[in-house]
Order: C-alpha cells, then sequence, then structure tokens
C-alpha cells in the first residue's frame, strides 16, 4: 500500500466536502437559492438563515451550497478543454521535427501573450454570456499554458533512453506517445490541472463580477462577491462567505494537486 | 510479409556479408541559431566513417565525450539518418529505407544503454518492459518467454512484477539485456553498458554479455570510453576521435602497439593496477606510449 | 611527527540508520592516502564530515582533528569551519561546474579565495597570485576574464583545483575529482593534483572508486565498504597481498588484463546504504562467510596497516 501523505489527504477532503456540497445542493437547501423574499433583505446570521442573506432576502447558504456546482463545472470544463487541447498538443510537438515544433510552440506563444478574460469577453459578446462560453473561453486560454508545460516534459521522456529502446524496437510514434510520454507526464498533468483549475475558478469569479460570467439567477460565488461590493462595509459577511469559499476551492484543489503528484509517482513509493 | 524479404538477399550467404557496414558516413548538425546576424552554427559529428563489422565478431568501438560514438550507434541503429554515405546491416542498405521498411532491423538488432536509471520506463512493469519488443513486432508475448528471459540474465521469475526502481543499477542492465534478447536480435549494440556500474558488479555484466553472445551467436558492437573494457570483451576495435575512426585493429594489437597519436596518448593515460604496481606516476600517463616521459 | 589529519571514531547516521561505522584514519604530513569504495561505502560521507558539509539531517559524532586548527572539527560551527575551509583544508568535488561561481570570471575568483583568508597583502598581490595559480595547472593567462561556462569540464577541474591550492592547504580532499573527465584528461588532471600537493608538501586525501587511479596517485590506500574501513596499508601491501575478502574479491574482479574470457565476480549487488548486514558488513556477498561473521571482526595489525576480517586471505596467495 501507498502511504498517504498530507497534502493529499487536506486537498481530497476540501475537494470532496465541496463535490457532496453540490451534489447535496440538488436534492436539498436550506431555502430555494434564488428565492427572493424582501420581508428579510440583509438578514444577519441566524438560525433561520445561518450566513445570513443578501439584499434580495435570498439565503446566502443555499446560494452558496448551489455556487459550488457552478465552481465545480466551470474548473472541469476549462480544465477539460485545456487538457483535451493542450496535452496532446505538447506531446505532439515535443515529438516532432524541428520547424513543426517551432510552428506549434510560436503560435502557442502567439495565445500564451493573448489575455485570457478578453478573450472570455470577446466570446461572451459573440456568443452570449453563459457559463459555458465564459469557460470554454477560459479553457482555451489556458491551452498554451498546458502545451508548454507537457512539452518541456514530454521532451525529457522523448530524451531517455527507454524511448530510444523503443524506437529500436520499431515501436511507432503514436504508441510510444501512449505508452511511455503520457504515462510519464502524468504528474505534470495532475499539477497543472490543479493550478488550471484554481485559475478558472477566480476566472470565473472575475467574469461574474464584471458581469460576462454566469448570467442570474443562476448563482455563482464570483457573482455573489460582485453584489456584495456595495454593501463591503454595511455587511463584510456578503463578501466574506463566497471570498472563503473560493479560497478554500482554490485551495483544495491546488492541494490536490501536490498530492497527486507526490502519489503518482512510483519513485517516491518506497521513501519514507 | 514478401515486402520484408526481398531486403534481405543476403541471408543464404552469411559467411560473405558483414553484419555491418558503413561507407564514408557523414553527419552534420545544424544547431538552433544563437543569433539573428550570425547563420547557425553547424556540427561535424561524424567526418567520413568507414567500417565493417563482421557476422559473429565482437567489436569495439572507443572514444571520448563528443568523439561521435554515439551518433554512429544511433545511425546504426536507424534512430538517426546519415547525411551522406551508406549503413549497410545484413546486406540491405539502410541509409534511406523509410521507418515501415525497417522492421527486418527492428528485429534482428537490439541496443543496451548507458544509464541503468533512464533505460527502462519508470512506470512499466519489468514484464511490460521486457515483452515491448515482442509486443511491437506482434510476436505472442507469453509468460513463458518473459520468465525464459529472466532466468537467462540471472534474474528470478517474479521480478517481473516489479518496477525498474526496485532493482539496483546491475539488476536493472539485466533487465535492459532481457528487453534487447527478447525478439531474439542477431546482433547486440551495447552503448557504455558497465559505465555506471560499481567495480564489483561491472564484472558480472560483462560476464553475462559475453556468455550470451557465446551461447546465441550474437554479433556484439560494443561502444566504449574504456579501452581496457573494450579490450577484455571485443576482438577487434574501432578507435573514434572528433568524428572520424583513427585506428582499427585486434584488440590486443592496439592495446599493445597503437600506431595512430591520437591512440597513443588515450593508451598510455589509461591508469592500471599493473603499471602503477609496477611504479608508474601520473605524470608516466601523459607520456606518449613508448617515449620516457 | 604529528598527522596533519586524525580521524578517530567516526560514526554517521542519517536518522536510525549508521551509514559510516567507525572510521579510523589519519594521513600525514605530505602523505598521499587513498580512500576507496564503491556506491554505499561511506567514502564521501567522510569526506563530508571532515569538511563539516554533511546535508542537514545527516549526523556525525567521534573526533577529527587537523594540524594548525586548534579545535575539534566535528561540532564545530559554521563560522569556524569557514575559517578552516579553503585555508587549512581544501577540497576538489566530481563536478566543477557547481563548485565554481558561475556569474563571476575565473581570475577574481581565485583572487578572491586569497582575500578572503587575506594570505595575500593586497588586490593586486592576488590578482598576480591568480595568474601564477593558472600557470601552475596549465592555463594561459587569458583564462583569468573567463567565465565557467566558456571552459571544457577538465579546464574547470583545473581552475577548481587552482582554487584548492590557492592557499597553500595543509591538507587537500579529492572527491572523484575525473571521474566526469575523459581519460586523456583526466591524466592530466591527475598529474597537476600530485604536483600541485607535492610542491607545497599538502597532504592529499584522494576518494574514488577506481582501484587503478588510487594506486597511480596515492601511497597509502583505506578500504571501505558498507560504511566501514575493512583493511588498509600502502598501496602495494594491498593491492598485491589483500587480506580481506573483500578487497580481494574486489581486486579481482576489476583485472580486466585477465586472458580468461571470465572475470571473476563477486556475487550479489551492493546493498543500499545503511542496509548491510550486522557484524561482517560482507558476509552476505563473501564464499567464505561462517556462522562466526555475524558479529563484527575486529581489527588486526596496526593503526595504519590491518585488516578486519574473521577469514583472511593468506598472506601467500601472490608471489
Amino acid at each position: 500500500m501507498r502511504r498517504l501523505n498530507p497534502s493529499l489527504i487536506a486537498g481530497g477532503v476540501i475537494v470532496g466536502l465541496i463535490v457532496v456540497m453540490a451534489l447535496v445542493s440538488f436534492v436539498w437547501t436550506p431555502y430555494d437559492a434564488t428565492l427572493v423574499n424582501p420581508a428579510v433583505r440583509l438578514a444577519k446570521p441566524s438560525w433561520e438563515h445561518w450566513f445570513g442573506t443578501d439584499k434580495f432576502g435570498r439565503d446566502v447558504l443555499s446560494q452558496i451550497m448551489v455556487g459550488s456546482r457552478t465552481t465545480l463545472f466551470v474548473g472541469v470544463v476549462a480544465v477539460g478543454v485545456a487538457a483535451v487541447i493542450g496535452v496532446p498538443l505538447g506531446i505532439l510537438a515535443a515529438m516532432s521535427r524541428r520547424w513543426a515544433h517551432e510552428l506549434i510552440m510560436r503560435t502557442n506563444d502567439l495565445l500564451l501573450a493573448f489575455p485570457a478574460l478578453l478573450l472570455a469577453i470577446m466570446f461572451g459578446a459573440v456568443f452570449g454570456a453563459s457559463t459555458l462560453t465564459a469557460m470554454i473561453a477560459i479553457g482555451i486560454a489556458s491551452v498554451p499554458s498546458f502545451a508548454r508545460v507537457i512539452r518541456s516534459g514530454a521532451l525529457q521522456v522523448m530524451r531517455t533512453e527507454y524511448v530510444l529502446a523503443a524506437r529500436a524496437a520499431g515501436r511507432q510514434p503514436f504508441p510510444i506517445a501512449v505508452r511511455h510520454v503520457l504515462p510519464n507526464v502524468t504528474s505534470l498533468i495532475t499539477v497543472q490541472a490543479s493550478v488550471s483549475f484554481a485559475i478558472a475558478v477566480l476566472a470565473e469569479a472575475a467574469l461574474s463580477f464584471l458581469g460576462y460570467g454566469t448570467p442570474p439567477p443562476t448563482p455563482s460565488w464570483g457573482r455573489m462577491l460582485q453584489e456584495s461590493q456595495e454593501f463591503l462595509f454595511s455587511a463584510p459577511r456578503l463578501a466574506i462567505f463566497p471570498g472563503v469559499a473560493i479560497a478554500i476551492a482554490v485551495l483544495g484543489f491546488n492541494l490536490l494537486g501536490d498530492g497527486l503528484r507526490d502519489r503518482f509517482d512510483p519513485k517516491l513509493e518506497d521513501r519514507r | 510479409m514478401p515486402e520484408i524479404r526481398e531486403h534481405i538477399p543476403a541471408a543464404h550467404q552469411p559467411d560473405a556479408e558483414p553484419a555491418i557496414k558503413l561507407i564514408d558516413v557523414v553527419r552534420n548538425y545544424t544547431r538552433p541559431r544563437t543569433s539573428l546576424l550570425r547563420s547557425a552554427p553547424a556540427v561535424h559529428a561524424l567526418r567520413g566513417v568507414n567500417l565493417e563489422v563482421k557476422q559473429g565478431e565482437r567489436f569495439g568501438i572507443v572514444g571520448e565525450s563528443g568523439c561521435g560514438k554515439s551518433t554512429l550507434l544511433r545511425i546504426i541503429a536507424a534512430l538517426d539518418r546519415a547525411s551522406s554515405g551508406h549503413v549497410i546491416v545484413e546486406g540491405t542498405d539502410i541509409t534511406h529505407l523509410p521507418e515501415r521498411r525497417l522492421r527486418f532491423l527492428r528485429e534482428n538488432l537490439q541496443l543496451v544503454f548507458q544509464d541503468p536509471m533512464s533505460s527502462l520506463d519508470p512506470r512499466m512493469r519489468v514484464r511490460d518492459i521486457i515483452a515491448e519488443p515482442l509486443v511491437v513486432q506482434g510476436h505472442p508475448a507469453s509468460g513463458q518467454r518473459v520468465r525464459e528471459l529472466l532466468e537467462a540474465v540471472g534474474l528470478s521469475a517474479d521480478a517481473g512484477d516489479r518496477y525498474p526502481h526496485q532493482f539496483s543499477g546491475g539488476q536493472r542492465q539485466r533487465i535492459s539485456i532481457a528487453r534487447a534478447l527478447a525478439p531474439r536480435p542477431r546482433i547486440l549494440v551495447a552503448d557504455e553498458p558497465v559505465s555506471a556500474l560499481d567495480v564489483s558488479v561491472r564484472a558480472q555484466v560483462l560476464n553475462l554479455i559475453s556468455d550470451l553472445v557465446d551461447e546465441l551467436n550474437l554479433t556484439l558492437v560494443f561502444v566504449s570510453h574504456d579501452l581496457s573494457v573494450v579490450k577484455h570483451v571485443c576482438d577487434r576495435v574501432a578507435v573514434m576521435n572528433a568524428g572520424q575512426i583513427v585506428e582499427t585493429g585486434y584488440t590486443g594489437d592496439v592495446y599493445a602497439a597503437p600506431q595512430h597519436p591520437y591512440t597513443q596518448r588515450l593508451v598510455s593515460a589509461i591508469p592500471t593496477l599493473h603499471r602503477a604496481l609496477s611504479g608508474a606516476t601520473t605524470t608516466d600517463l601523459l607520456a606518449t606510449k613508448g617515449e620516457p616521459a | 611527527m604529528s598527522d596533519v589529519l586524525s580521524v578517530r571514531g567516526l560514526t554517521v547516521t542519517v536518522r536510525d540508520k549508521t551509514l559510516v561505522s567507525d572510521v579510523d584514519l589519519t594521513v600525514g604530513p605530505g602523505e598521499r592516502v587513498g580512500l576507496i569504495g564503491e556506491s554505499g561505502s561511506g567514502k564521501s560521507l567522510t569526506a563530508l564530515s571532515v569538511l563539516g558539509l554533511l546535508p542537514e539531517d545527516v549526523v556525525a559524532a567521534g573526533s577529527v582533528q587537523l594540524t594548525g586548527v586548534d579545535h575539534e572539527l566535528i561540532g564545530a560551527d559554521e563560522r569556524r569551519m569557514s575559517r578552516v575551509r579553503g585555508r587549512h583544508l581544501a577540497m576538489v568535488f566530481q563536478e566543477p561546474m557547481t563548485a565554481l561561481n558561475p556569474t563571476m570570471r575565473v581570475g577574481d575568483q581565485i583572487a578572491e579565495a586569497m582575500l578572503i583568508h587575506r594570505t595575500v597583502p593586497g588586490r593586486r598581490a592576488a590578482r598576480a597570485a591568480a595568474v601564477e595559480l593558472l600557470g601552475r595547472v596549465q592555463l594561459p593567462r587569458e583564462t583569468m576574464r573567463a567565465y565557467p561556462h566558456q571552459l571544457s569540464g577538465g579546464q574547470r577541474q583545473r581552475i577548481v583545483l587552482a582554487l584548492a591550492l590557492a592557499n597553500d592547504p595543509a591538507l587537500l580532499i579529492c572527491d572523484e575529482p575525473t571521474t566526469a573527465l575523459d581519460v586523456t584528461v583526466q591524466a592530466l588532471v591527475l598529474d597537476l593534483i600530485v604536483k600541485g600537493v607535492v610542491a607545497r608538501s599538502s597532504a592529499l586525501l584522494f576518494i574514488t572508486h577506481d582501484l587503478a587511479v588510487v594506486a597511480t596517485v596515492c601511497e597509502r590506500v583505506l578500504v571501505m565498504y558498507g560504511g566501514r574501513v575493512v583493511e588498509s596499508g600502502p598501496v602495494e601491501e594491498v593491492f598485491t597481498r589483500p587480506r580481506h575478502r573483500y578487497t580481494e574479491g574486489l581486486l579481482a574482479a576489476s583485472d580486466l588484463e585477465t586472458n580468461e574470457r571470465r572475470l571473476t565476480t563477486i556475487p550479489g549487488n551492493v546493498p543500499p546504504a545503511g542496509q548491510f548486514p550486522s557484524g561482517c558488513v560482507f558476509r552476505n556477498r563473501c564464499r567464505h562467510a561462517t556462522d562466526v561473521c555475524s558479529t563484527a571482526p575486529s581489527w588486526t595489525g596496526t593503526a595504519s596497516t590491518g585488516f578486519a576480517c574473521h577469514h583472511p586471505a593468506e598472506v601467500t596467495t601472490h608471489a
């Protein structure tokens, strides 16, 4: 049995809690997260409303719970898009001849120089603001960093003697990519995925804050943050709850990435 | 596969055909440009190499770092291509053959590498590592064959279930050798196979290579920076310097009476116990063979 | 005559593992001593203990005394050690690139080595001395202005040697100084090391896995295996009439001059550091091992010449 390491446990627990919270929100929340109730506007935390209510009298806890769905959706879509395009691109670049390699990487650099939020805003303007379009845009904007990291890892693998041995035994490039390169860059993929996941969650928050992300009334942590700004001094809790939720989620995915990297590395298996 | 057969016309006259023949092989690289104004610098890794390795021979290639011996080895294994010249393996000119026509080479010529850490995929179990060449070439990769190979290189059968990092350097080199032997090659190319090993383990691996080459009637190409190791293992040796072969001959002769000035310098620079105990000093290592210091 | 270096009962541990156990070692004035061993033998840890450069969680115990230094080196704090290193005690490691500052010209680095310990009156004198030192390692004056990355591995190792010898240390420690170098370059560096210490009457502690190099460079040799010194004595004595079975096996296994097609081998593998057997560390690979070998063999012979083996080779095995 491999030993579990502390970051893996901590990250796993945090991410697990968020997933559970999202699942529970489908069947039960204290209140309807979108229910406007002017009678209890800006209520302080109490037994009825644990986290209080916002300016429309909506229950903050319920919104946080439903908002976690958005957060997970956002992360999965953005990281999925980035990984599905970025990983093969990085491996392809590493295994290509020099000119093709240069072409891929210079195009990549061009994309890298393009601000992710600007791309998301453009997408929002063209295809209409929605969580999905925003996150596809964030995903595409994350492709270059994925490709870059995976390429450098794949280059190292391509220089190893076991790849040389596989070539000498007649392995074709595609099987080499699948059997040797991909398994040996998985730790890079998990780390990059967790970083991108965190960035995507933040980007969604930023976009919702700017009004280009999740449109109302779907609850989103980022938009909660945005809506809280006019009460920053009178009711700071409205900013604190979603802010802390975002911070914990980002931390959880980073810890999980670190833990997975250590666990996936067979060389570390025997170390105590 | 008729496509393959037509490329081994010499299979019926094994005595006449050299296992490997290189005719005037040149390999130039261009380095990536370092400056926008200057043109990309060229590296002449091989400057016209001629070489003939006979069937069943143990042939050594000796040279120091950067002499081109690794490039030469890759070109022989068709992992790199010559800029000009011809590379003929078992009668087939492989210089310009596309990968899909190289199947005979991929079966008949196998490699063992220097670094026991990087020559085995850390994420594969030993049995999958050894079976890889079989799987690639569409042979049935039976557990039986893998156990046979493990036994042939002196490892226990349960070694197949483990991962490379659970083995010592010497054991890993045995795994490398087992993988190389899996497709029953006729030519074994070893690139510094013992340079990274402890002295007490080096002898075991050299013996193993020696025994297997005898038992399986292999042609051995043994690349090393260490002339004394090559002298022990090989019948003939080529000495490389700056991309060229400066001297070829029987290892005993080259070692005892080197002809080329570079070989003379190389031979006299090798410290040996025998010489040291008969009073040789470090200054004697710098003297060219035959002359007093 | 007192010894330049005197190591007594050196033991190095990391957490619960003992990596070096009860090593005694002396180097006389101007003496060239070799420390030979394979991976896990503890030879490099022994050197690092003397230099006070062990990694954080590795602990040394015992005594290390150096001539001209009035305090114990084991456990000395970094401030005191930095006054010893580079002045009384200098070192050359395997990888010359890491020993040089990549952002400084080599001339300045050599001059600085002397200025730190105030062995020259001023900057001008230091530069003049640096040029001379470069000459001693057969590098031209222009090398003063070069950066480390502009030099070859052999040239860099010669710079490191010049640095090490800059303050005429009483003891020079070399840890595999030529392992990363080509044979012809190795010959030059070895010769420069020997000439350098002879010219200064410095003592030399030379650590390597290569028996032939030790035999060429050193007068006396200690053989280490599994963290212990298993045999020591004059080079000629140890290499022609080995007593410990490990030394005997090592000599046979490295004998490539033999006319036999098969080499003599030592069975088994070198265990990972800290996982050698109790008692005689070599017993799990030794053909002569018996039950008595599960107790640690005592040292036979004098402090400088002897062995620790229950079943030593006969003295008359070699003519």
